[in-house]
């Protein structure tokens, strides 16, 4: 009935033919690359290439009468600070800007980088939701957010003295994020 | 006093697993009266489980925000439904239901699979113990949906606003119930394996657990893919994402183990691949559930991470897996092969049937993992998307279905070379029918012109059993067979239809303006705000019309408050023939909008399918249940 013989070792039925093990090795194989996986998570987030770099140099208008332009020396101007990239059309910062100011009431600087935006929806939007900046800068094409290595809005770095970015924050800043990012600019000093 | 309560419940099922484990598997004089024992404490098992998880649900109904998992994921503002539904709208609850599910199958086997022999039955209990076990364990120290806030929350922070949707309320129980009821099939094959007795009478035992799992799997594959359908809108109804594929891989294992259960319990044989199959299948229902859980496959499925839980969950399968082939290795020997069969006969087809299957769940499985194993040994990182699916699987399924169409029609064991001089006819008919589908219909895409030809056989095909044969007396489970294999005529349509016939137009348009999208004319009348009880939103008012009175759609972008995000809720118009499907996009900078517009053609028919796929396997297993109790009975 049988092809090959059958022998009976205690509980174990011999002879043990080589694909008997397939799906256990099989198995093992796909264990050791999930266990790979999670000692190794993957960055679903794009960080910024320039974390730990100094920002590249640029010039961005004023983006609103009233409040100065941005240029890259303004950032390295002995003061830690936060750079924000916002933009009236975007709805996350809506929620982002109480934070804002509740960071700025803290005593920490924060400079605007208003991405394609225009004028008038800007001072509608500051108008709206508070105006913590010191200064805003109007980025037309995107320039200056992919000179940070930004990949969208609203992000925020933080600038240490020396013009040095020190760290990145995708998305918007939640009020749980507030004592390390305030840390963070401390520790930019 | 109620989270408590539920707390206490899965802390005293977790006890009895313990004992259930012990009671099975101890020393032999335990063991020879292990079987009554056994079975009492599978049911009161999950007894607990269902009360637990109802304690969950009251919790969530209430929205007691002293409760931990209440405070993060529910919100006071919630529509009812929603609210209950959010109990497993998040990992901790939805954890609990998959145990509750694992708890009650535990308790069905024990009441159901009394014609098991007793040892077989015991063992497979307490394989189903440990599998509860771990789980509780999982649940109770890294996952416990019962944890207390204090002080509690001032308000929710709200459900994912995608999941506010009646697709959650079924989605993931569906899928569940077909994920871990596949636990009870490995369990068996676990205990046959123990006591060496892989027979008719485990592939009888098997069966209905494999037919239930499968027909829930198959109604939650359908309704998730409706589901990200019209939710998402991308206007795609499969988009190969690692989170649909881990649904699918023990969908198809399932249905491979469907087919060659039939063969070990008519025939007696395939003894040692049906036990293996039944394994795996539950195999890749965890393996599924760990992806799902632990985030690491980038998805659209986006659940929270933790490295902790994933490696506790990644520890749980190694010792299920493992366990289960390394028996597998060591047991398997034993089993001989069963009665030979010709090559032209109906084990032959199943057997075809299933090399099929698992070839094409080793390509969506390779597919889905690939990115991983490249990124472990390279450190390259790319993605494998839908070009490589549809081509390596696209073309296996097709002769998939095309075997179908003869494989029912064969006898078991031999002498089948009669029905088939009978088929010859109907067979070139068939074959003419496919050249001109494929060379006469328009649009492109030469997979789907075939696809289309053989769905149009196989529709005919799958009525043939019935031929011959007394209507009023042919069981109810070969009724099931032919209405599922119709549902696969069905959905392989509305694919390959929708695939080539599709018309997308992508535009800005301001209001007033015209958009012509197939044979439908879309008028752009207005955007305006509107709200409902969480989320505003901006809605598109569309007039469409194909000559034949005028239909209004709405598509909105809707913000929700809490938490903060943006989604898209898609209009969609269903007519005889197919679907309107429009989106509002974004606002450009000069007052146009944002459209995008779909008709597809006959895309209903896929879901369509998949639910006479499921209505089918649904009528074969109350004709057996039915059978099964008037044997019972008389």
């Amino acid at each position: 009935m049988n092809r090959y013989q059958k022998f009976k070792v205690g509980w174990v039925y011999l002879p043990l033919g080589c694909w008997l093990w397939a799906p256990l090795l099989l198995f093992l194989l796909i264990l050791a690359a999930l266990v790979w996986r999670l000692a190794n998570p993957p960055d679903s987030d794009v960080q910024s290439a320039m974390v730990g770099k100094t920002v590249p140099a640029f010039v961005a208008p004023a983006a609103v009468p009233g409040k100065p332009a941005v240029t890259s020396g303004d950032l390295a101007d002995g003061n830690p600070k936060l750079v924000n990239f916002f933009a009236s059309w975007c709805v996350p910062c809506v929620g982002e800007a109480p934070v804002l100011t509740m960071l700025k009431q803290q005593g920490i600087r924060i400079v605007g980088i208003a991405v394609r935006d225009r004028p008038a929806e800007l001072r509608q939007f500051l108008s709206d939701n508070g105006d913590p900046f010191q200064r805003i800068g109007s980025d037309p094409e995107s320039r200056v957010q992919l000179a940070f290595g930004s990949a969208g809005v609203p992000e925020t770095f933080v600038i240490d003295g020396r013009g040095i970015i020190r760290m990145q924050h995708i998305g918007p800043i939640e009020a749980d994020d507030v004592p390390d990012l305030v840390q963070a600019v401390k520790d930019a000093r | 006093m109620i989270a408590e309560a539920g707390l206490a419940a899965l802390w005293l099922a977790a006890a009895l697993a313990i004992l259930q484990l012990f009671l099975a598997f101890g020393p032999s004089p335990v063991r020879a009266v292990a079987a009554g024992p056994v079975r009492s404490i599978a049911i009161v098992e999950g007894l607990l489980t269902v009360f637990a998880m109802a304690m969950l649900m009251w919790v969530f109904a209430r929205t007691d925000l002293s409760v931990l998992l209440v405070a993060e994921n529910s919100h006071s503002a919630k529509p009812w439904l929603y609210k209950v539904a959010g109990a497993w709208g998040n990992h901790e609850g939805s954890m609990l239901l998959w145990v509750t599910i694992l708890g009650l199958a535990g308790a069905a086997l024990a009441i159901f699979s009394r014609r098991l022999d007793a040892k077989t039955l015991t063992a497979a209990l307490g394989a189903q113990g440990a599998l509860a076990l771990g789980f509780f364990a999982f649940l109770l120290l890294s996952s416990n949906p019962f944890a207390r806030l204090s002080p509690p929350a001032f308000e929710g922070r709200g459900l994912n606003p995608l999941l506010q949707d009646p697709g959650l309320v079924l989605h993931p129980p569906t899928l569940y119930v077909g994920y871990v009821g596949l636990s009870v099939a490995f369990s068996l094959a676990v205990g046959a394996l123990i006591t060496g007795r892989v027979d008719s009478s485990l592939a009888k035992a098997m069966r209905p657990w494999v037919l239930g799992a499968w027909i829930m799997l198959t109604l939650g594959i359908t309704a998730g893919s409706y589901w990200a359908y019209y939710e998402l809108g991308w206007g795609g109804w499969w988009f190969w994402d690692p989170v649909e594929n881990a649904s699918l891989m023990p969908w198809l294992a399932a249905t491979a183990l469907l087919h060659s259960i039939n063969v070990l319990a008519a025939r007696d044989s395939l003894r040692a691949w049906t036990v293996m199959l039944a394994m795996v299948a539950f195999s890749m229902s965890m393996v599924g559930t760990f992806l799902v859980r632990s985030g690491v496959l980038t998805s659209v499925h986006a659940f929270a991470v933790d490295p902790k839980r994933g490696t506790f969950l990644l520890a749980l399968l190694a010792i299920y897996v493992g366990a289960a082939f390394v028996l597998f290795a060591l047991r398997s020997g034993k089993l001989s092969e069963g009665p030979k069969f010709e090559l032209v006969s109906r084990e032959a087809a199943l057997v075809g049937n299933n090399l099929l299957l698992t070839v094409i769940l080793g390509i969506v499985f390779i597919g889905t993992l690939y990115p991983l194993f490249i990124e472990a040994l390279t450190g390259a990182k790319l993605s494998v998307g839908a070009p490589y699916f549809n081509a390596v699987a696209g073309p296996l399924a097709l002769l998939l279905a095309l075997l179908v169409c003869v494989g029912p029609l064969l006898n078991w064991k031999a002498g089948s070379g009669e029905k088939l001089k009978r088929l010859a006819v109907p067979a070139l008919v068939g074959a003419t029918v496919l050249v001109i589908a494929i060379f006469a219909l328009p649009g492109d895409g030469i997979l789907s012109r075939i696809a289309l030809g053989i769905a149009g056989m196989l529709a005919i095909a799958a009525f043939l059993p019935l031929v011959g044969r007394k209507l009023r007396r042919t069981p109810l489970s070969t009724w099931g067979m032919v209405v599922a294999h119709f549902g696969i005529a069905v959905a392989l349509t509305g694919m390959a239809a929708s695939t080539m016939l599709t018309k997308e137009v992508l535009t800005a348009a301001r209001p007033g303006e015209q958009v012509q999208v197939g044979p439908w004319l879309v008028e752009f009348e207005s955007v305006t705000p509107t709200a409902g009880s969480n989320w505003t939103a901006l809605e598109a008012e569309l007039r469409a019309s194909r000559g034949d009175g005028v239909t209004v759609l709405r598509p909105q972008a809707r913000y929700y408050t809490s938490p903060p995000t943006e989604t898209t809720e898609s209009a969609i118009k269903t007519v005889f023939s197919g679907q309107l499907y429009t989106v509002l996009g974004k606002p450009a900078e000069d007052g146009r909008w944002q459209l995008r517009l779909w008709w597809k053609p006959l895309v209903t028919l896929i879901w369509l399918g998949g639910a006479l796929i499921a209505l089918g396997g649904a009528l074969a297993l109350v004709g057996r249940a039915w059978r099964g109790w008037r044997r019972a009975v008389v």
